[in-house]
């Protein structure tokens, strides 16, 4: 190699003609891994909610007492009136277990990712909005393209659009931390410790009906986002989330 | 070909390493520190592990919450039971006067409690709540001996690590580590909202251990024996939900 110089060497290895860079290494991997704690935790979750699916509001609650919501579902515990003539079996065992490696597993990737986002410059660059872009007429524009489902520009595939970039701050920043309080409130060993983690939500029953709305607003962010993949191109947006590089939209 | 790709796979190389090893340390000093659960092995024990560590780490003496007197549920729920064996029945006839909870194992003096003696030791009351893994929760007030009073009366050796104790109920059992015997609002409870511990909730005596789930708080209690190993008992995993398939330790 004559020229040593890290860009060249790096697009002269990394990319075929006709590629560029589009995810950087670290946001692809935690990514994926992302994906599939999410993925472990829903079904994991969804799960241990068939075990008694009501909800209330405030510390306490029990099938002596009146749901919010009751999603009149079967029960794995012949305790819950359900109304099915059956009870489904009891699978909480391995759940449980399943949904706070899971945790763990999220939480931990998720602190790497704040960490590169922070200190790499990723939010910066990739996510965080321009003052200037964040005028209602442009954001109404996007907005109004993505419901009629139309390709995104040339300029869309390099970077995120700001419709993009307040969905994604908002997963990151508002639902996520969210998920991870009303999960903590939950546990008696975190509540003893820190009690206002449960008693500013508003009590043990609220925390878990919070936890059950947010994981609605994660589901629907989910499925926009795959939609919006398919959209979008989605072998394009699948060959840069996996190899980093994409191919620029041809016109 | 350049040595770029080379040079990365030896540093990827060197840091997977590093993380094994770290994790093996990790493995190794949380053993020493009584930060491994019973059932910290398998596919699932890293998370256990970590859950139990952090937990123990960050709040070995905390306490679980207490609510005021007008938050007690007017509606509490039992849970069910299976049904209770003939011996129950009899006890149950002659008012509990014959049931006993026998306290043994890694003991100065192994001794037998009558429901009477219980009654007589120094009580304390908690109003906190009960939950239950399956999601749902009511608020009482419970009255009981301090097991960690139990404890002083038979006079627990130093080596001791864990309390196991059971159920007349066959096949109903659980254990705690020393950090939730010796915990201030850990009872062996026999009074629930100012009245006897009506039977559906686990009178006469119900462990109460609240910084962990209702399946900690086993019914029906008749024996304690303190240990320094988990495993002679059942499956070696500390209990029986963890011997169905349920985390020993259930502070989440």
């Amino acid at each position: 190699m004559a020229d040593r110089s890290g860009r060249e060497i790096s697009s002269a290895i990394a990319v075929p003609a006709g590629q560029r860079k589009r995810h950087s290494a670290l946001v692809r991997v935690t990514h994926w891994i992302t994906t599939l704690a999410f993925l472990a935790l829903l079904l994991s979750g969804g799960e241990i909610v068939l075990s008694h699916p009501r909800f209330y509001w405030g510390e306490t609650g029990n099938v002596n007492t009146r749901p919010w919501l009751n999603l009149h579902l079967p029960s794995s515990r012949d305790t819950v009136p359900t109304g099915y003539g059956y009870v489904l079996p009891d699978e909480n065992g391995w759940s449980r277990y399943l949904h706070f490696q899971a945790a763990w597993l999220a939480v931990g990737t998720g602190l790497l990712y704040l960490l590169f986002g922070f200190f790499a410059g990723h939010f910066r660059r990739n996510l965080f909005p321009a003052a200037s872009d964040l005028s209602m007429k442009p954001l109404g524009a996007s907005l109004l393209r993505h419901l009629r489902f139309e390709r995104p520009d040339k300029e869309e595939a390099w970077s995120y659009n700001m419709l993009q970039r307040l969905t994604y701050l908002f997963v990151i920043f508002v639902l996520f931390p969210l998920m991870i309080w009303t999960g903590l409130a939950m546990s008696f060993g975190f509540t003893s410790e820190f009690p206002w983690a449960v008693r500013l939500l508003g009590g043990q029953q609220t925390a878990r009906s919070l936890h059950f709305l947010v994981t609605i607003l994660l589901v629907l962010f989910l499925f926009i986002h795959v939609l919006m993949v398919f959209v979008a191109g989605f072998r394009n947006r699948m060959r840069a989330m996996i190899t980093g590089r994409a191919t620029p939209p041809t016109e | 070909m350049s040595n770029i790709p080379r040079r990365k796979f030896i540093t990827t190389g060197l840091a997977v390493a590093a993380g094994a090893s770290g994790i093996a340390v990790a493995a190794k000093v949380a053993q020493h520190h009584g930060l491994l659960p019973p059932d910290a092995g398998g596919i699932y024990g890293p998370g256990e592990a970590l859950t139990y560590a952090a937990q123990r780490i960050l709040g070995r003496h905390s306490m679980a919450r207490e609510f005021s007197s007008t938050e007690i549920s007017t509606s509490p729920f039992a849970n069910e039971v299976d049904p209770l064996g003939d011996e129950f029945k009899r006890l149950q006839a002659a008012n509990f006067v014959e049931w006993r909870v026998t306290v043994d194992g890694m003991a100065a003096r192994p001794t037998s409690f009558s429901l009477a003696e219980l009654r007589s030791f120094p009580t304390s009351t908690q109003v906190t709540m009960i939950g239950c893994e399956e999601g749902w929760t009511y608020i009482a007030e419970w009255t009981g001996v301090p097991l960690s009073h139990i404890l002083d009366r038979v006079g627990a050796l130093s080596g001791v690590r864990y309390v196991v104790y059971r159920s007349i109920q066959l096949d109903w059992w659980e254990s705690v580590d020393m950090a939730d015997a010796l915990h201030p609002q850990t009872l062996l409870a026999h009074r629930m909202n100012g009245s006897e511990l009506p039977v559906p909730f686990g009178g006469p005596v119900r462990m109460r251990v609240p910084r962990q789930l209702g399946y900690k708080n086993v019914k029906y209690i008749n024996r304690v024996t303190l240990t320094d190993n988990l495993k002679p008992f059942g499956k070696g995993r500390g209990g029986a939900a963890a011997d169905g398939g349920y985390a020993w330790y259930a502070g989440i």
